[in-house]
């Protein structure tokens, strides 16, 4: 036992090994499916739309199958017809308006799993179909309304000096007339299917204590809001666990609310518990993706590389219904200027509908597409200045001083520059530039890089309204339990939370427990997303252990004995010894909501990735044959899990670049399964160069982490894209870079 | 019901199946061997890979009728007398995993390659786990547990 600082040795800083390891090589982690069956339950199902616009007519029941054993639920059964979320436009199940393809119209449940499949066959849908708007382009014209009054689902406009004025357009217009060099572009980039390997599933009970969900998600508090609102239940008769979650990278943040509403829907209907899993092609084809977005950049500057003014404009497909659109819009937006300094600004974002399923929270929020077109353009300006493009991102890169777009002054934790030559130096990028751009064989090589921020935690004043919580409790024999609604769903916040603890209150690591995300049980840290979990609830976690640790420890010096004898004595004399504490962002940040400016975030985490490839000129495939990476993280809590982090994030940022395509006909996908959705192997992932920058935030715990969960989503695209470019000479502004499409732009000519 | 006799975790185990049973239905749902995932429906993703007579399977490419007289060893069978089979190790140490929900089919398949190559270059592991996906690590901690254990085992 622990019996003061002195005895103490560290851990933040150690790459301990999972506290979930164990179980996990040894297959008995239960994740959501491997739970055991509960007395009488019920396999649920969804009848769901075949067409991506419609009205529904009617819903017909095969006369000659025998119902007598299947529970059915349609929107007539659900007592308050809309997911809570950010608005209420999206119902639990469609009554009338069928707004995308896949939406969900009839739940069935049945103990027999098979019966409940062929069940499902005997639904037919009459749906009188309507006009689609499939595309951001066409939702812009407005032809067909299918949200809103005009397609619009949000809209931010950022300005900058000579264009902070009432007409910004006429103002940016005239100031990159001036611009001794002027650059424009256009950068698309497309949906991505998060592809966690577990797929979305829950189990979902009622009982005298009210309504039960367990389930593989991220975020236990959305579905308890979603819950309160469709059910009108009290708070505290609302029950939602998070089962072990087999990853979720934004996928599992708002999509489980509606698994478990269909869920709970059966099971009260039905009377018996429902377990609903889905299976991959399902999976993929209802739930949330990544936005597609569209870019425009203009953008002036000195003939000697020195950036002058940017204007922007993003075009973001935010999907059938708003889910968090505004949000991941607003991180788009954020993030649009990239790394770099402007005198002069407009951005202007647009989140529009079409009749596709909800575009949602994925890895990065918004910021990888935004990172992919200012990341391309400058190395486009790079090209016609006749610049090294890494030159030009050094020349104008923000440094501490430096103001961003939202007119944010860095004054801390500022590692662009750092990140930069680091992984400048460790890829000897410029001896390889130089050398791949000679001329080739069949196989060509580039080498390109990307540099970027990504802000950590919510967005402006989101954390000062959101006031997480979360408690350290002290248990008999002195030993600590975090209760937190930060989930691990294999990120690792279980063994980085226990590390923070286990520091902070000076006691060993394997006296550290984790408490099982309950709502009944834990307070509501906010969401498990926006890489705030180690940033944001990781330093209430550390001030509550702090507390409780001195606790204890003034304890044992009143009257002493060992750090759990003082820890038993205070808990017999008080019943109970917790620190529940709430987080009060930096006093500095202001944000100003209504103009989008000020402080847009607390601090930025900094990165340079540098991708080296390989493409077959006949085939037009790509080989990643390496990837070098500097990343400021703050502080490595855990230096090889941080480096997961980056490397993982990396691999999906290259799959998206490379491989992964959701093909659409019509609204439909055609490729819902792993079979033709592409996601990168072993063989496909190249040999990672990670090096860990650590500039401190000084409100970040153990000694200054930052929040690096979704950053390494953002650069891995840019950097392939421009090691590709590199070796092609081709331009490559669209995504994905999949040899058909990079075979026709060859074929089409383009050069650079 | 056809019924089937098989070894599963050194245990004898008979029962009666449906013949369109796969084995990773039979593991899971019959025998409560919940360590055996699935993950896509389609053989891709190799989370639900287990032993078949000493070789490594994905057990939703089989039927459970196909595994009647063989020996099968899923992850949960892979600890021998409470203590880490070295794969299991390797991965735990060196955080070849991340949310886990691959990891039995990885480390299933990972022990296989170490059965028939002991000493793999960096290149055969990768090359090996193909069939197996995973969407968390970026793979670079997976190799580098497999080359680990290589290495611990060839001393």
């Amino acid at each position: 036992m622990s019996q003061g600082p002195s005895q103490h040795l560290p851990t933040v800083g150690k790459s301990v090994p999972r506290a979930d390891g164990t179980p996990k090589v040894i297959g008995t982690a239960r994740y959501v499916d491997d739970l055991p069956a509960m007395p009488g339950e019920l396999h649920g199902a969804t009848v769901r739309s075949p067409v991506p616009r419609g009205i529904l007519k009617s819903i017909r029941f095969d006369p000659n199958f025998d119902w007598s054993d299947i529970t059915i639920v349609t929107a007539e059964d659900v007592p308050l017809n809309t997911v809570a979320l950010i608005a209420e436009d999206q119902p639990v199940l469609a009554a009338r308006h069928i707004n995308h393809a896949y939406e969900p119209i009839v739940l069935l449940a049945c103990a027999d799993k098979r019966r409940v499949l062929l069940a499902k066959n005997a639904v037919s849908l009459d749906i009188e179909a309507l006009p689609t708007v499939l595309d951001v382009h066409e939702s812009l014209k407005n032809t067909h309304t299918v949200w809103g009054t005009d397609n619009i689902q949000k809209r931010y406009l950022i300005t900058k000096g000579r264009a902070d004025t009432e007409d910004s357009v006429s103002a940016i217009d005239a100031v990159l007339a001036e611009c001794e060099v002027r650059v424009s572009g256009s950068y698309s980039s497309h949906h991505q299917e998060q592809l966690y390997i577990e797929p979305q599933g829950v189990v979902a009970w009622w009982d005298e204590s009210g309504v039960h969900a367990t389930g593989s998600l991220q975020c236990p508090f959305y579905v308890h809001k979603a819950f309160l609102k469709t059910f009108g239940e009290q708070p505290s008769r609302i029950h939602i666990t998070q089962a072990v979650t087999g990853g979720g990278f934004g996928g599992k943040e708002e999509y489980p609310s509606i698994i478990a509403l269909h869920a709970a829907l059966l099971s009260k209907k039905s009377g018996k518990p429902v377990r609903m899993i889905y299976d991959r092609k399902e999976d993929i084809e209802a739930t949330t993706k990544r936005h597609p977005a569209f870019c425009e950049i203009e953008t002036g500057c000195d003939k000697d590389g020195k950036l002058r003014a940017i204007k922007m404009r993003v075009l973001m497909d935010g999907g059938a219904y708003l889910t968090l659109t505004p949000v991941v819009l607003s991180r788009g937006a954020l993030h649009a200027s990239g790394a770099y300094e402007w005198e002069h600004a407009r951005i202007e974002a647009l989140a529009l509908a079409t009749n596709t399923p909800p575009n949602g929270a994925f890895r990065g929020f918004g910021a990888p597409q935004t990172i992919w077109a200012i990341e391309r353009h400058i190395d486009k300006v790079a090209a016609v200045l006749g610049m090294d493009p890494l030159e030009l991102k050094r020349k104008n890169i923000l440094k501490l001083g430096s103001v961003t777009a939202t007119g944010q002054v860095l004054h801390t934790s500022v590692a662009g520059v750092e990140c930069l030559e680091k992984a400048r130096a460790v890829s000897e990028y410029d001896r390889r530039r130089k050398a791949y751009s000679e001329k080739q064989g069949r196989i060509a090589r580039g080498i390109g890089a990307a540099v970027f921020m990504h802000g950590a935690g919510f967005t402006g004043s989101g954390e000062r309204y959101l006031k997480g919580k979360a408690a350290v409790d002290l248990l008999p024999g002195g030993r600590l339990r975090i209760r937190t609604a930060s989930t691990d769903i294999g990120q690792g916040t279980e063994t980085v939370f226990r590390q923070i603890v286990s520091d902070a209150a000076q006691v060993p690591l394997s006296d550290v427990d984790f408490a099982v995300p309950c709502t009944t049980h834990v307070p509501d840290s906010g969401p498990t997303v926006a890489s705030r979990t180690v940033m944001v609830v990781g330093s209430i976690v550390e001030a509550a252990a702090r507390e409780v640790g001195d606790r204890v420890r003034k304890e044992q010096q009143a009257s002493g004995g060992t750090f759990a004898e003082a820890a038993d004595r205070l808990l017999a004399r008080e019943g109970e010894v917790t620190s529940l504490l709430q987080y009060s962002p930096p006093s500095y940040i202001q944000w100003d909501d209504q103009h989008y400016r000020g402080d847009a975030y607390p601090c930025f985490a900094w990165a340079c990735f540098i991708a080296e490839v390989e493409v077959d000129r006949e085939t037009f495939e790509v080989t990643v044959t390496n990837f070098w990476s500097a990343t400021d993280v703050g502080r490595a809590i855990n230096p090889t899990q941080c480096r997961g982090q980056i490397e993982g994030g990396a691999l999906q940022a290259i799959g998206w670049a490379l491989f992964e395509e959701l093909v659409w006909d019509k609204g439909i996908i055609k490729n819902p399964r792993m079979t033709n959705y592409i996601v990168p192997t072993a063989l496909d992932a190249p040999p990672f160069h990670t090096v860990l920058v650590e500039e401190p935030f000084s409100f970040g715990p153990g000694g200054g982490a930052k929040g690096i969960g979704e950053l390494p989503m953002d650069g891995g695209a840019p950097a392939v894209a421009a090691a590709v470019e590199h070796a092609l000479g081709i331009p490559m502004d669209d995504l994905p870079l999949t040899p058909e499409r990079l075979f026709a732009r060859s074929a089409s000519g383009a050069q650079t | 019901m056809p019924a089937i006799s098989l070894k599963v975790n050194q245990r004898a185990v008979t029962a009666e199946v449906e013949p369109r049973t796969l084995l990773v239905e039979f593991l899971r749902e019959h025998l409560s061997l919940t360590g055996v995932h699935v993950g896509c429906d389609t053989s891709q993703c190799g989370a639900c890979t287990v032993f078949v007579d000493g070789v490594s399977v994905k057990s939703c490419t089989m039927l459970a009728m196909e595994a009647d007289g063989a020996e099968v060893t899923t992850i949960e069978g892979l600890a021998q007398g409470g203590k880490l089979h070295p794969m299991q190790q390797a991965f735990h140490e060196h955080h070849g995993l991340q949310c886990g929900f691959c990891t039995p089919g990885m480390v299933i398949s990972s022990a296989d390659l170490l059965k028939r190559n002991p000493r793999p270059t960096e290149g055969q592991v990768r090359e090996w786990l193909e069939g197996n996906i995973c969407r968390c690590t970026g793979y670079h901690n997976i190799v580098k547990a497999v080359l680990a254990c290589a290495e611990g085992s060839a001393k």
